[in-house]
């Protein structure tokens, strides 16, 4: 097939090999894992289980929270022991809602069955894959039912299956291709069947011969025809919108999804998922990383969620002498761990163990030279050095209005600015500082809101006091006239006598016994005071 | 001469007649820079630019009867962003109007409240919930703390505290990095 060629680009060194030496292997089920619920992109998930339950291996621990949202399963049977704020694996280094669950060391599993996913309506395999907590494992952990739902508007032609791992260190997917080709195959066709697809294609950076052949292979004994393409090396040809672009000559237009161009892509880990849900009943409870970098043994591994990152360094056989920290995801878009004891989550993709040696620290800054070589290589063709100029001066609404938004922080444009600039730093600084604004601006216009309700409100109130008045002067003037004035003033009298009686004391309705004697014995005392006078 | 005047006339009608319909039918409701700048104020109604709400304050500036650096929660941000809208020259924040402080929400000790329903009065976006006698509470997600259910409270009951930051609402911080200069 033919490849098209997208934007940019860059060639950093790609450091994979030290990691597909060994297959991949599994770990020892961890005493204690720790499983927060915010481990995807949308509303945190609900707790469904309290402190002391026992559960299953596979059970329901939080469910989904409306559309945008998936679900926590339990990775192992085990007693919950806490559920409490706990450090998550995030840029932040804030803590988060987390469950902590005790494994017994059975490891029993749960209720669980395939799913016949042809006989039901869509719809019902799309909310059971929301309930099984499939989300997208490239790192992005986008909900995997909503990007699966067919749409009339935008019918998907084309399903891509994202296999080019473009950065540097991580082989993850690499690793779960060689070896487990024919399950993604078989989850790609389930998705291809959900999205009413007619082609899917995968796509494979040139780099891994292995799992191309693998795919290839897989492919060539299962019944329907997809596609294997192989695409060539660059940095980051792996981004969902510069794959598209690879494969299919088509741009996602500027703020839409792929949809609109009838095209929609997932990683070859959420195929696999996919694939475990249907045929196996199985829900997203483990995942492979990668973990490399100054590690003894660098290399893939089968993880529950929930197990904490040291212990699985430690698994890899310890960080050498040197090592200086952890980072989770890749070198050009992953960040820094706040500590090693946090959990493994739903995007936890790689581990890398660095030192200074393997990062060199962040010479520094000097100032913009306008080469315009960021904008050489930026993928989504913007124009950095301008962005960052805005985004360095808070000038957030010129930033947007050059595209920040499309910028997917892939890094290229530090990468290669002459004055190392930390540019990224800047747009996630811009962005972030963009959306908490939006967010002020929705609750200005609800707090507008409700003070102009509050103001209509007293108008009317003060409206009807001042119509209520005007009616009893009337009604008075009328009944003035003759001897009438004693007569209102009889009438009044009696109103007032009415309403005396209609006042019941409120507190002395439904009394406790206690509360009633009390009262009468007052009562038999002040009916002693008054017989004295 | 007769007929060009009854034609001047009648046009003259005609017109007169369009312009009266469209007056009314195309009616713009209040007024538009109003409404402009009170899109840019923050609406926490506190009363600190010393008018009783954003509306009012909104609409002294839209008559030049107010300057533009008089609301502390906008801070420098909103003022800018008045500037820019008015096309007039950005100027330090007033501080006798008060100091931008981080976000809170006016919190009460329910077993302090006595439920005299006074905050409930003075709260302008009717985030407080309460009846006479009764224990009353703040919706935390409507208070734009504004802090005007403070002062009225006999038994002072209501405290503000700031808005942590949890991981949803947290912000990438502005770059720290030494820029080298040239001149070395
Ligand atoms: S690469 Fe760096 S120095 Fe060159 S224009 Fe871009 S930001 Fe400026
Ligand atoms: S980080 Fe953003 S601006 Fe820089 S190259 Fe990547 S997409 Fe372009
Ligand atoms: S000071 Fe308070 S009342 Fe005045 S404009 Fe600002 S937020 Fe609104
Ligand atoms: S003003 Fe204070 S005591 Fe009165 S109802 Fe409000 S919180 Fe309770």
């Amino acid at each position: 097939m033919s490849l098209f060629k997208f934007h940019g680009g860059v060639h950093p060194p790609e450091h994979k090999l030290k990691s597909t030496a060994a297959p991949i292997r599994s770990v020892t089920m961890p005493l204690r894992l720790v499983l927060p619920l915010r481990q995807h992109v949308g509303n945190v998930a609900k707790l469904m289980v309290a402190v002391g339950d026992h559960v299953l291996k596979g059970q329901l621990l939080a469910a989904p929270d409306g559309m945008i949202s998936a679900a926590v399963h339990a990775p192992t049977s085990g007693t919950i022991a806490a559920i409490e704020e706990r450090l998550i694996p995030h840029a932040s280094g804030l803590p988060d809602l987390c469950i902590t669950l005790n494994a017994d060391g059975e490891d029993r599993w749960g209720d669980h069955q395939p799913l016949d996913y042809q006989a039901q309506e869509k719809s019902a395999v799309l909310d059971a894959l929301r309930l099984a907590g499939v989300v997208g494992l490239g790192g992005a952990t986008f909900p995997s039912h909503v990007k699966l739902r067919a749409d009339d508007a935008h019918p998907v032609l084309t399903l891509i299956i994202n296999g080019a791992e473009c950065e540097p260190y991580i082989t993850c997917d690499d690793l779960l291709m060689r070896e487990r080709a024919l399950e993604i195959v078989r989850g790609i066709e389930i998705m291809q069947y959900l999205l009413g697809a007619k082609h899917a294609i995968i796509g494979i950076e040139d780099n891994k011969p292995e799992a191309a052949a693998a795919m290839r292979l897989a492919c060539s004994q299962n019944s329907i025809s997809i596609t294997v393409a192989t695409v060539p090396t660059l940095y980051p040809g792996g981004g969902a919108k510069q794959l598209i672009k690879v494969l299919t000559g088509l741009e996602v237009p500027s703020g839409k999804l792929p949809t609109t161009i009838g095209v929609q892509c997932f990683n070859v880990a959420t195929a696999y998922t996919v694939h475990r849900f249907i045929d196996h009943g199985e829900p997203v409870i483990s995942r492979v990383v990668t973990v490399t970098g100054r590690v003894a043994q660098p290399g893939n591994y089968e993880v529950p969620l929930g197990m904490e990152i040291f212990d699985l360094v430690q698994a890899a056989g310890g960080t050498a002498d040197d090592s200086n920290g952890l980072v989770m995801g890749g070198p050009m878009m992953g960040f820094n761990l706040p500590s090693g004891h946090v959990p493994v989550v739903k995007g936890t993709n790689c581990i890398i163990a660095s030192a200074p040696a393997l990062f060199a620290p962040q010479p520094p800054a000097m100032p913009c030279i306008r080469c315009a070589r960021c904008a050489e290589v930026c993928p989504v063709n913007l124009q950095p050095q301008e962005l960052y100029w805005f985004a360095r001066a808070d000038n957030f609404e010129k930033a947007r209005s050059y595209d920040l938004f499309d910028c997917i922080e892939c890094g290229c444009c530090s990468y290669v600015c002459p004055s190392r600039i930390p540019l990224v730093q800047y747009y996630r600084y811009a962005k972030s500082e963009i959306l908490a604004s939006d967010k002020a601006r929705q609750a200005a216009n609800v707090a507008r809101e409700r003070n102009e309700l509050r103001l209509a409100r007293i108008a009317r109130e003060k409206e009807e006091r001042a119509a209520k008045h005007a009616e009893r002067a009337v009604g008075a003037r009328a009944e003035a006239g003759g001897d009438a004035k004693q007569a209102a003033i009889a009438a009044a009298m009696a109103r007032a006598e009415a309403q005396k009686a209609e006042i019941v004391p409120q507190n002395v309705t439904d009394l406790s016994p206690l509360v009633a004697t009390e009262i009468k014995a007052i009562d038999a005392r002040r009916g002693k005071v008054d017989d004295r006078d | 001469m007769m007929t060009a005047l009854l034609v001047m006339i009648g046009l003259a009608l005609l017109l007169g007649i369009v312009l009266g319909y469209s007056a009314l039918k195309f009616k713009v409701e209040g007024d538009p820079l109003v409404d402009k700048i009170d899109a840019i104020l923050p609406q926490t109604q506190c009363g600190q630019c010393g008018f009783p709400g954003c509306k009012p304050y909104a609409t002294a500036i839209a008559h030049g009867e107010a300057d533009i650096n008089q609301c502390p929660p906008g801070g420098e941000p909103g003022m800018r962003a008045l500037a820019d809208l008015l096309g007039v020259e950005p100027k330090p924040l007033n501080a006798e109007c008060g100091t931008p402080k981080p976000k809170s929400v006016a919190v009460i000790v329910e077993n302090l409240c006595i439920g005299c329903t006074l905050c409930i009065q003075a709260c302008p976006v009717d985030a407080i919930l309460g009846a006479a006698k009764q224990m009353h509470t703040v919706i935390a997600s409507e208070c734009t703390g504004c802090e005007l259910c403070l002062p009225p409270c006999p038994v002072d009951c209501i405290s503000m505290v700031p808005i942590p930051e949890k991981v949803d609402n947290w912000k990438w911080r502005y770059p720290v990095i030494e820029i080298k200069s040239l001149a070395v």
